[in-house]
């Protein structure tokens, strides 16, 4: 058989006639198909549960329908806006009137309103109150000067501007204001004043509030694992309980636990006082500011970090040291550049978890993080739940998962998620 | 490995310091991962409506413990709702999540899978995409087909969310599978089934097992979704229901509930090594 030529398999078939070839390529598609099939109801079920929900989220950042479906006419008339030095002419301002009195006999002008609002505080009650005396308006010969009359808003380029934005139904002008732009009358993007870049800083926070955590795990868990790598089994297998225990207790409940140790009459700032460290009047505020979501986060995601670390130190052979010892190398030295570059991989493998873990995180801000520690995800919260802007929420959404996206494309790359090690 | 960690006599005195400042350096770091979760336990006993130590039991007076933060936990309706529904959640979701996840990681391991790295990737991003985003998407669409306010959609996210634990556990497990077992078994006349279930299934049983106690564990932690799609009372879970207590008033019955909840994570750890050591045990059985 090993001599056979290609001819010669060629010519191979099985006790039925069909070539060998064919009926090897058949069996071959037939267990990729049975492989295939035994994967598919997991990814029928998060295809309905999980993809699709966050595809139909991520379409609203660029999707929003409301005030062209609501304002038909308005939006064809501003296409013929072209000076925008100047107000709309006439003709934008009677079909204007005809669709807001449309709109307040359907009642969806508080929709209209609102979708307005977003772009440009105070345009709610311009868009409500007008809308209001709309039906009185007769025999008006001029609605530009209509207009005028009712609202100093009405004779702002800005207010036809947002207005004329909004009229498409899809446009990118959500991540524009997720990235503290905003839109000049003529629709050039320009950056938001000052006082109204809200984003960029806490995206910003974000980053380095996860970049801070990271390193605090890894300068913290590195140690521990070294030690739990190296200790006689019996030993590291008891100080292992004191990592899986956090791993596995409720993340409320060691929320909980920071909160009653970080707080100004907590744990903490009474051993303190009682030690004569602080005096009565000098307790620190620990809690409710970033000190303390970057404590209790570090606590958190501390065995996300031991544990990958752990599992690549234990394949280290010990021998290594030795070598590195025995020729000469110091303790240091040798642990330095023999030991520690064998620990890269856990090192990347640990940081880029718990970065991916961080920069997501909402609970832990959400409770012990103040004013000042707030993260991305509770922006993102805010405008779901609060603002109800939920183009926004989306945009700011979409930013944040594309980051995770791509560090997680890279862990896929560097570590592999097979390796995904979960204690 | 041993003497990697204990000094040779021969150690100079400055490697004697640094071996004692290791030492103390580490002790630092474990007592700062568990002393959080531990110091909760006393407080839970407190007899007066406080979040620290009184001075009474300081001095350990029998008087300044009470289990009266137990009592109002176990008499409070909302907290023993907020218990069964997670029971219940967690209940299905698990058995969901382990059914679902067991049979893609028995496809994912399949030598001839096509195209393993991208689904595998697909399959555990419910584990890496942030909450918030997952809330968010959820939120919309169970509003927009009728599931919030129910255990049914709860039941349904926390599926999804738990998955991913199951697929990386029993795809674990499957690496070392010996397939030549299954081979020997259809030889012996088995029929698929027979076969997956007296020779497949007994050994990748740790593996089920472990990913379907990382399931419960997620659904019975999980909040954010919770937040977003269970509006009423009705609906609140146990870490709903803390999440209310923490953000409205702080009482130190949540401090009963947490230890209940260590108590909880302390069994199921227990039962997860256990199941380690089983697998290794049973794997050495098998030659590789």
């Amino acid at each position: 058989m090993a001599q056979a030529t290609v001819e010669e398999l060629r010519g191979l078939t099985t006790a039925d006639g069909t070539p060998l070839r064919r009926a090897l390529h058949r069996a071959e598609r037939r267990a990729k198909l049975r492989a295939f099939l035994l994967v598919a109801p997991l990814l029928a079920f998060l295809s309905v549960t999980f993809i699709y929900p966050i595809a139909q989220m991520l379409w609203r950042s660029v999707h929003d329908a409301t005030v062209s479906e609501l304002l038909p006419n308005t939006g064809a008339a501003l296409r013929d806006w072209e000076d925008r030095s100047q107000l709309p002419p006439e003709s934008v301002f009677a079909a204007f009137a005809g669709d807001l009195e449309q709109s307040a006999a359907d009642r969806t002008i508080g929709q209209v309103a609102t979708r307005v609002n977003f772009e440009e505080g105070g345009l709610r009650s311009t868009f409500t109150r007008t809308a209001r005396r709309i039906d009185d308006a007769e025999g008006v010969t001029s609605w530009r000067d209509w207009f005028l009359e009712q609202n100093e808003d009405w004779g702002k380029l800005g207010t036809w501007a947002v207005i004329e934005r909004l009229s498409h139904p899809i446009s990118a002008m959500q991540y524009v204001a997720a990235l503290d732009r905003q839109y000049t009358v003529e629709g050039e993007i320009v950056r938001a004043p000052e006082e109204r870049r809200i984003y960029v800083p806490i995206f910003m926070r974000t980053l380095w509030m996860s970049l801070l955590v990271t390193g605090l795990t890894l300068l913290l868990g590195y140690p521990i694992a070294y030690l739990l790598a190296t200790l006689p089994l019996r030993t590291s297998n008891l100080l292992m309980i004191m990592v899986l225990l956090p791993f596995w207790t409720s993340l409320l409940v060691r929320t909980t636990s920071w909160i009653v140790i970080l707080g100004t009459e907590g744990v903490l700032n009474d051993v303190l006082v009682w030690l004569g460290i602080l005096s009565e009047a000098g307790r620190v505020q620990l809690i409710y500011n970033q000190t303390g979501t970057v404590i209790a986060m570090t606590q958190i995601l501390l065995p996300f970090m031991v544990l990958p670390l752990y599992s690549v130190m234990k394949t280290i052979s010990p021998s290594y040291m030795r070598a590195a010892m025995s020729l000469g190398a110091p303790r240091f030295l040798a642990f330095w550049r023999v030991y520690a570059p064998n620990t890269l991989p856990g090192v990347g493998a640990g940081a880029l978890l718990v970065f991916i873990l961080s920069i997501g995180y909402y609970i832990t801000p959400a409770l012990v993080g103040g004013r000042t520690g707030q993260m991305i995800s509770n922006f993102i919260a805010f405008h779901m739940q609060s603002s109800l802007n939920w183009g926004l929420a989306a945009a700011l959404g979409g930013i944040l998962l594309a980051g995770v996206l791509l560090l997680y494309a890279l862990y896929n790359r560097l570590v592999g998620v097979e390796k995904l090690s979960l204690g | 490995m041993y003497y990697l960690t204990s000094l040779p006599s021969y150690a100079s005195t400055l490697e004697k310091i640094w071996y004692v400042l290791f030492r103390v350096i580490c002790g630092f770091v474990f007592l700062f991962l568990i002393a959080p979760i531990l110091i909760i336990i006393p407080l839970s006993f407190n007899a007066e409506p406080y979040f620290t130590f009184t001075e009474g039991m300081l001095a350990l007076e029998r008087s300044a413990f009470s289990t009266r933060w137990y009592e109002m936990f176990m008499s409070d309706a909302r907290w023993m709702n907020s218990v069964k529904n997670s029971v219940v959640v967690a209940f299905f979701s698990t058995i969901l999540a382990t059914a679902l996840g067991t049979t893609a990681a028995l496809g994912l391991s399949r030598s001839l899978m096509p195209a393993r790295t991208f689904f595998m990737s697909v399959l555990i991003s419910p584990m890496v995409v942030p909450l918030i985003i997952t809330a968010a998407g959820i939120y919309f669409f169970y509003s927009s087909v009728g599931l919030t306010n129910s255990l049914v959609g709860i039941i349904l996210a926390h599926t999804a969310l738990g998955t991913p634990f199951v697929v990386i556990t029993v795809t674990a497990t499957l690496i070392g599978f010996d397939h030549s077992l299954t081979r020997a078994s259809a030889m012996l006349g088995a029929d698929p089934r027979q076969t997956f279930f007296k020779i497949t299934m007994p050994l990748i049983m740790p593996g089920v097992i472990s990913g379907a106690l990382f399931a419960f564990v997620t659904s019975f932690d999980e909040v954010v979704v919770v937040l977003f799609i269970a509006l009423n009372p009705a609906e609140y879970t146990i870490p709903r229901q803390m999440w209310s207590g923490i953000r409205e008033q702080i009482s130190p019955a949540i401090l009963a509930v947490a230890t209940c909840l260590i108590g909880l994570s302390i069994v199921l750890m227990t039962v997860l090594e256990l199941l380690r050591r089983r697998s290794e045990r049973l794997r050495g059985m098998t030659p590789q």
